[in-house]
């Protein structure tokens, strides 16, 4: 049997971060009281008619624009009957025929390499409700509550062409895509509240082949892990299949977190009908190109075009740039203080250093304060080990970096005469260790130095000490 | 309706003692009509005790304060049970008003109650309402039309000054003509469907129903205008006419569609039709014969359009958050139960027609199909009003038939056959009496404008109205 290779599409949904509801004017809050962010268009009560909330126009074209697609200045509206008791219509107003984005792409880094993943298209629809079962599953519970809250809310559909060749791969994209549309500040994106979901489709075909193999979907990916682990799972399983000249069925698999395997949901043949067709409650979206161009103009610094200049700009390496990607609120920190303090090397090993721990559990201090810190740090006021303790205490007490080191008398000793005396003191105190140090124990140095950071309460500059203290044990050869 | 006003402005007359007028008519005639599902007694009097002390204090909200009027049961009322004709909804009460009710109450007018009709607006003869058959007050025996058969039999007997009613393929005009009432079925997009329960989004459409022109017009005034509510809403300036001063628009072209007078059209209402346009042309107005040669396929795709849109707009009536529900061990067996029990037998035909013409392996046959006849249907009527200003057409092919007389589904759909093309292509319609058949019963002729045209459709109306008063026919 020869070699497989693996061909993965996702179909991504992002809630979008808009105040009010897709069609109505309800809040999107998260986390209010069940039902409690309802009205008779988010229920479908008799009568009710949607109206397009145009900010969700725009965070959708906001996201089609930061992932190159082509925004279509004509997209319809349709409806998708099914029927679940979280569906208040029973039918989701979204878009088939029409849909707001075609096509587009994301560049990222994969393995080290520049790469392209093309997007087919973005699509508007509504969230549906949350269903609340009093057991482990609707067909598993004695009853099941619903809370409408969530219907409604603006969704992208994102959809990929089959482009992706590698679970890992897979993962990487959906972390690019995530970053970009955090970036642009459409959606938070928050796979464990549901602000980001992923279905992913796979199929497998000899090495070389041209034409598509079967192809499965897995549902129930709540994580990015998830969505690795389960594509990682699906390759073996088809491989063995194929292995064994069996066929793939065309089905929807579900991921169970636990087992770590996936199963079978429905096979196509059990496939819903879906009945599309034209919205009629709503006209078309017709969008004109000035507007598409002023979001357009709106669009911050993205992800890729970032990681670039951070390389270039500061000569940061790859993975530092990377680091600072992917965390903006420490590409701030960096930025702002690189504007203060110019040795952008030291503040980037300081704040990937200790520094992001502290920050991660108490929240950024101020670049002027970061700045402050480095400098006497940089001018030898205190040490390195010392600097890392006044940024403890600089967390703690939001004080200057110099009110600390004055407060506790920090600064360090670089007195040539003082220190001079001091390894004066501990040389004649260790005359028995001078003498094995000077016959080849040269190990010994390390304790003379200790000694005389004792002697000073650790506020000895270190190097100063060094070169001193070599100077004076070279002074006993002979 | 003009002189209620002036009484009322007068203090002739109270709202209190108006209202208590049409509901003692209400307690006498519902017995053999049933035009109405819900009788608001104690809401109408109220509304009418307010209305009088808004008199009193010279602060009317409108001329028409006071004067009430009876509203189809599809279309929501705050507080006041809205059935459709269903069982589903029999019990649901709508927490908000529809648009044109908060129109109606900003303008004084007290809601008598809610009227019969064709369960969820599906028929042409009120008698599949799920509760009772309204009856033709020109003959018991015979049906008022329908879907709006309630408010048109209301107001013909005396139980409602006017009403409002809704028009999907002509369900204002053809009670209407079958009732010897007006009604108008306004330019799509110029009544706010806020409120009104779906049948046909792209179909429906609520109007006026009025015993003359004139409270036709005056209550399409007060329902017209755009609405932020309603997306398909348009923003066409409200409508206002004065039709007493108006003169007749001389030299007027009137279209006479040869499809609309062939076979099938009985030949008292065929010479009822001539009549008035010969009134017409004496006033000045110019005939011509015209052709709409699409019309045949009017009903088709009328109904596969609105089968489709009616299979999914009711599809929200599962048993989960309101209206009916049929208990089951799960979800899926009670949807089916629910709907089962909830819905009447024509609604479940057309939910599985337009189930079946929007499936994946028929879509193209018949929706598709029809949307691309309703493109065709739309160029050539928009044609047709390039060479004319008005079409006139009788409203429907024979007077009021007999209740339990069309027991087949396909006979009850050419009910529309005439007036089905106005809703696929949005057109303003109005269904005025033209005079009696004989047997008594009233025949109604029916003058479409182009979009947004409902004032030259009005002020036509009007004269012919009033020509129609003086001449021969008003004996029949
Ligand atoms: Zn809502």
């Amino acid at each position: 049997m020869g070699k497989y290779e693996t061909v993965i599409g996702l179909e991504i949904h992002v809630a979008l971060l808009t105040k009010s509801k897709f069609l109505c004017t309800c809040s999107t809050e998260f986390g209010a009281p069940p039902n409690s962010h309802c009205c008779p268009i988010c229920l479908g009560l008799p009568g009710s008619l949607p109206i397009v909330n145009e900010k969700a126009v725009e965070y959708g074209v906001r996201a089609g624009l930061a992932l190159n697609c082509q925004i279509n200045s004509y997209s319809k509206f349709d409806r998708k009957n099914y029927f679940y008791p979280d569906l208040p219509k029973a039918y989701q107003i979204t878009q088939e025929a029409f849909p707001l984005c075609g096509p587009g792409y994301v560049d990222y880094y994969y393995n080290g390499e520049l790469t392209r993943t093309k997007i087919n298209r973005i699509h508007l629809e509504e969230e549906a409700g949350k269903l609340v079962h009093s057991g482990e599953s609707i067909v598993h519970s004695e009853y099941s509550l619903v809370d409408y809250n969530r219907a409604g809310i603006p969704l992208i559909e994102i959809v990929t062409a089959p482009d992706i060749s590698h679970p890992e791969q897979a993962r990487v994209f959906l972390e690019q895509l995530r970053l970009i549309l955090d970036y642009v500040g459409v959606s938070d994106c928050k796979m464990e509240e549901g602000s980001l979901r992923c279905d992913a489709n796979i199929s497998l075909r000899p090495v070389g082949s041209q034409t598509m193999g079967t192809k499965v979907e897995i549902k129930n990916l709540n994580s990015f892990r998830a969505l690795e682990r389960a594509l990682e799972y699906e390759v073996r399983r088809q491989e063995a299949v194929l292995k064994q000249q069996g066929q793939i069925g065309q089905e929807t698999r579900t991921w169970d977190e636990r087992s770590g395997k996936t199963f079978s949901m429905r096979s196509k043949a059990d496939a819903p009908d879906y009945r599309y067709f034209p919205e009629p409650d709503l006209p078309p979206l017709e969008l004109k190109k000035a507007w598409i161009e002023d979001i357009k103009d709106s669009l911050p610094e993205l992800p890729l075009e970032r990681l670039h200049r951070l390389m270039e700009q500061y000569g940061l390496s790859h993975y530092e740039a990377s680091f600072f990607v992917n965390y903006p609120d420490f590409n701030e920190m960096l930025e702002e203080t690189a504007a203060i303090f110019p040795n952008v090397k030291m503040i980037t090993n300081w704040l990937m250093g200790d520094y992001s721990r502290l920050a991660r559990e108490q929240g950024h201090i101020s670049p002027k304060m970061m700045a402050g810190l480095l400098e006497i740090v940089d001018q030898e006021i205190i040490s390195n080990n010392q600097g890392k303790d006044v940024l403890e205490e600089m967390f703690a007490t939001g004080k200057a970096a110099l009110t600390i080191v004055d407060e506790q008398g920090l600064r360090m000793v670089s007195d040539e005469d003082a220190l001079q005396r001091v390894i004066g003191e501990v040389l004649a105190e260790n005359e028995s260790l001078v003498e094995r140090f000077i016959s080849g124990e040269t190990r010994l140095f390390g304790f003379f130095i200790g000694q005389v950071m004792r002697k000073t309460q650790g506020k000895a500059n270190p190097e100063v000490v060094n070169e001193l203290l070599k100077t004076a044990l070279n002074s006993r050869r002979i | 309706m003009r002189k209620l006003a002036q009484l009322l402005q007068q203090g002739e007359v109270s709202s209190t003692e108006i209202v208590q007028n049409y509901l003692d008519r209400i307690a006498q005639e519902e017995g053999r009509i049933n035009a109405f599902i819900t009788v608001d007694k104690e809401g109408a009097l109220a509304e009418a005790a307010a209305s009088d002390a808004r008199r009193k204090q010279g602060e009317p909200l409108s001329p028409w304060d006071g004067i009430p009027i009876a509203v189809k049961d599809n279309i929501c009322t705050l507080g006041v049970r809205t059935t459709c004709g269903s069982r589903m909804l029999e019990n649901y009460v709508p927490p908000f008003d529809a648009a044109v009710v908060t129109l109606l109450k900003r303008a004084g007018l007290p809601i008598l109650g809610k009227t019969n009709l064709d369960e969820f607006a599906m028929g042409s003869s009120t008698e599949y309402s799920a509760f009772k058959a309204v009856r033709n007050p020109h003959d018991e025996s015979r049906v008022p039309g329908g879907s709006s058969g309630g408010s048109a039999a209301a107001v013909a007997v005396g139980e409602a000054p006017w009403a409002l009613g809704t028009d999907t393929g002509g369900s204002i005009r053809q009670p209407a003509a079958f009732c010897g009432v007006v009604g108008l079925k306004p330019t799509y997009g110029r009544v706010s469907r806020y409120g009104l329960v779906a049948l046909a989004p792209s179909l429906d459409q609520i109007g006026p129903i009025a015993r003359n022109v004139g409270d036709a017009a005056v209550l399409f005034s007060l329902i017209a205008g755009p609405d932020s509510r309603d997306a398909t809403s348009s923003s066409q300036a409200s409508f206002r006419l004065q039709l007493e001063d108006e003169p007749f628009p001389k030299g007027l072209k009137i279209g006479v569609p040869e499809e609309y007078f062939g076979e099938g059209l009985s030949s008292e209402v065929r010479q009822a039709v001539e009549n008035a346009l010969s009134q017409l042309e004496a006033l000045g107005a110019v005939l011509v014969p015209i052709s709409l040669e699409t019309n045949v396929y009017a009903i088709d795709t009328y109904l596969t359009i609105a089968a489709a849109e009616a299979s999914s707009s009711l599809a929200r009536y599962d048993g989960v958050r309101y209206g009916m529900r049929v208990e089951a061990h799960d979800t899926n067996t009670m949807f089916e139960k629910t709907r089962g029990r909830g819905f009447g037998s024509e609604v479940k035909r057309r939910i599985m027609l337009g189930t079946y013409v929007l499936s994946a392996s028929h879509y193209e046959a018949y929706y598709e199909q029809a949307q691309r006849v309703r493109t065709l249907i739309n160029q050539e009527v928009q044609r047709a009003f390039e060479e004319v200003d008005l079409v006139i057409t009788p409203t429907t092919p024979t007077t009021a038939f007999r209740i339990g007389e069309k027991r087949n589904s396909l006979e009850m759909y050419l009910s529309d056959l005439y007036t089905a093309m106005a809703n696929l292509t949005g057109i303003p319609a109005l269904s005025m009496p033209c005079g009696l058949d004989s047997q008594g019963l009233p025949i109604g002729l029916q003058i479409m404008g182009s979009h947004f045209q409902e004032n030259v459709v009005f002020q036509v109306a009007y004269w012919l109205e009033n020509a129609l008063k003086g001449g021969s026919l008003s004996n029949g």
